[in-house]
């Protein structure tokens, strides 16, 4: 027993960055301590959303209902959302007589009204159209998931091909053209790209819609938008990768027993190269989707970032954008955790690191 | 250093010439509107045409070489200073301190995307510039926090800081004295992107709305009036000129800290 993890140790040792504990009792106490982790971050995500309202200067209601508004009118929406109660379990304001007083509030709190209103799956109602947070979120959250999804097809069918042709012509001019290319990518802003593209094919061309969603075709502009740059950065990823992974010695035992120039790559190289680049992908989508607030914006695409600027933050509706912003971090951090666990199945000498 | 890092150190050298001297530069009132002169296109009276209420096109580029370079600096310096603390105190005590640092901010922070985080604190303040930079350090010290923290954690090893420690220096002179000058490498490339990243999201937040107020000639605001299809239609040149001062901005920031780095490391000159 002793000698044969003895014996595994010494494998452990020679592979990099693996732990040299026994092996399950490790690995338990490993995914745990991130799951706990994980229940931790969400729990603050949801706490700084619900708190942050409280930075709003002034009254809610008065922000909302405008300065016009009646003394009742201001009482009435209050008593409605709930803003009469206190914000957590404790305050810390001036009393009647003006001095500071701290006060402990309970379970009586808008706090836990919040947590509440998650756990009802509701997230509260609407400060302006009362209606439920989460039907408001749900009916635009598949329009972002779409055009996040298309964004990084976009990016992964240009990244693929131009990254290998890069990396296996690695300084000749087709591969510095490429490279100055991604740079330009990776450095337009997407509110620079996004109204050029509708210059260009919207206004000058007039093959493609300058916004909306209303037609299959119409994702393509905003899908190239917000992929561009993300596109920009996979090139040369892969060329990186198809360069180190050229030089292994099974490129070389490939190239012996007569292969294709194609098949090499795309079946050896590409197979192991890619694996950096799944792990990019996966953090990439989150940043897609906090990508694609601008992106639908310019393109008024009906997505929760639309949804989030125009009428969460343009109509005040301070209810909507906790649960904007909410689900939108929620889907970021599942996003990278579902990355995390398949950079780990797909690579295991990371898998303990 | 690499052409590309030149590039970036000529480009932000104009940069900063612009804007210092942006009053001597501009050949119009940036707010003076002359509905007549709408939707010219770039002449030698206006370099880079007019807009939407014939405001002078270059003139507004050159003062937002200002508000883009001011909001940079100040997020930088204050990003920076706050992450060099705490991640120097994270780095150099260990223990508890360092688990709620690393551990616990750090992770919050990386749970959040960035831009969406100084969204929602901005949508809750409300707009301005200064809530703006506000927001943009609040999101930006993580990352100097993080560098420093790594390097402190490696520097305080080495037999310097040991010999130090056996000399009886005090753990603020060992800090301040030994480690940090030996872990401020990585922070210069990291304010250098930093830069890149604050020219970025000052343009991103103005152009939705939520930084710079209207009037300002911000680049993010121009490119927002530019976006209008009768102004894109007529106009495109209002589009054109402040994204390519966004873009260079970025690019040459980007250029610099690349070339930086890469000096910095040489096992990335390779790639």
């Amino acid at each position: 027993m002793l000698s044969s993890r003895r014996k595994f140790n010494l494998v452990a040792s020679a592979l990099p960055s693996v732990s040299r504990s026994p092996l399950m009792k490790h690995k338990l106490f490993d995914y745990t301590r991130r799951f706990l982790l994980l229940l931790l971050v969400v729990w603050t995500v949801v706490s700084l959303v619900t708190l942050l309202i409280e930075l709003v200067p002034g009254d809610p209601a008065v922000a909302i209902l405008g300065e016009q508004a009646t003394p009742e009118q201001i009482e009435q929406f209050r008593e409605k959302h709930n803003l009469n109660r206190p914000a957590f379990f404790f305050t810390y304001a001036p009393n009647d007589a003006g001095n500071r007083e701290f006060k402990w509030h309970g379970f009586d709190n808008r706090y836990i009204d919040y947590w509440r209103g998650i756990l009802r799956g509701d997230m509260g109602n609407s400060f302006r159209t009362d209606r439920p947070v989460v039907d408001l979120v749900l009916s635009r959250y598949p329009a972002t998931i779409q055009l996040a999804i298309a964004a990084l097809l976009v990016a992964v069918a240009l990244a693929i091909p131009l990254g290998v042709v890069a990396g296996k012509n690695r300084g000749t001019w087709v591969d510095n053209v490429l490279s100055v290319v991604a740079l330009l990518g990776i450095s337009l802003p997407s509110f620079v790209v996004g109204p050029a593209l509708i210059y260009l094919f919207g206004v000058r061309l007039g093959w493609l819609a300058p916004s909306g969603r209303f037609h299959p075709e119409d994702i393509i502009l905003p899908a190239v938008t917000l992929g561009a740059a993300l596109s920009a950065l996979l090139t040369r990823m892969v060329r990186s990768s198809v360069i180190e992974e050229l030089g292994e010695d099974y490129v070389r035992t490939a190239r012996a027993k007569g292969l294709s120039e194609g098949k090499v790559v795309y079946k050896h190289v590409l197979k192991n190269g890619l694996i950096p680049v799944v792990t990019i992908l996966g953090l990439q989508l989150g940043v897609l989707l906090a990508g694609a607030i601008i992106t639908e914006k310019i393109f008024n695409w009906p997505g929760l970032g639309l949804l989030l600027i125009d009428d969460g933050i343009g109509k005040r509706d301070y209810r909507l954008v906790q649960g904007c912003v909410l689900v939108i971090s929620v889907t970021y951090i599942f996003a990278n955790t579902m990355t995390d666990i398949v950079y780990r199945w797909l690579d295991p000498r990371i898998r303990l690191s | 250093m690499n052409r590309l890092a030149i590039f970036g150190l000529v480009v932000v050298g104009i940069l900063v010439i612009v804007a210092l001297f942006a009053p001597l530069i501009a050949t119009h009132d940036i707010g003076a509107t002359n509905l007549g002169d709408r939707f010219m296109s770039p002449s030698a009276e206006h370099f880079f045409g007019t807009d939407a209420t014939g405001r002078d096109v270059f003139s507004r580029v050159v003062y937002g070489a200002r508000i883009s370079l001011r909001v940079g600096l100040i997020v930088v310096a204050v990003s920076a200073f706050i992450g060099t603390v705490v991640g120097a105190l994270a780095g150099y005590y260990g223990g508890w301190i360092d688990s709620i640092v690393s551990g616990y901010v750090f992770n919050v922070f990386l749970a959040f995307p960035g831009l969406l985080l100084a969204i929602a604190m901005v949508a809750f303040l409300g707009a301005g510039l200064n809530k703006l930079i506000l927001a943009l350090c609040i999101i930006g010290w993580v990352g100097y926090a993080r560098v420093i923290r790594g390097q402190v954690l490696k520097v305080r090893e080495y037999d310097f800081v040991q010999a130090a420690r056996a000399l009886g220096a005090s753990d603020m002179r060992i800090l301040f004295r030994h480690v940090l000058p030996n872990a401020i490498q990585p922070l210069i490339v990291q304010a250098s992107l930093g830069m890149a990243g604050a020219v970025l999201s000052e343009a991103a937040l103005s152009f939705l709305g939520l930084g710079v107020p209207p009037p300002a000639p911000s680049w993010g605001v121009m490119l927002e009036e530019a976006r209008d299809l009768a102004t894109l239609s007529s106009a495109p040149h209002t589009l054109i000129f402040p994204g390519i001062a966004v873009a260079l901005s970025v690019l040459a920031f980007n250029f610099i800290g690349d070339g930086l780095r890469e000096r910095l490391d040489p096992r990335q000159r390779s790639r």
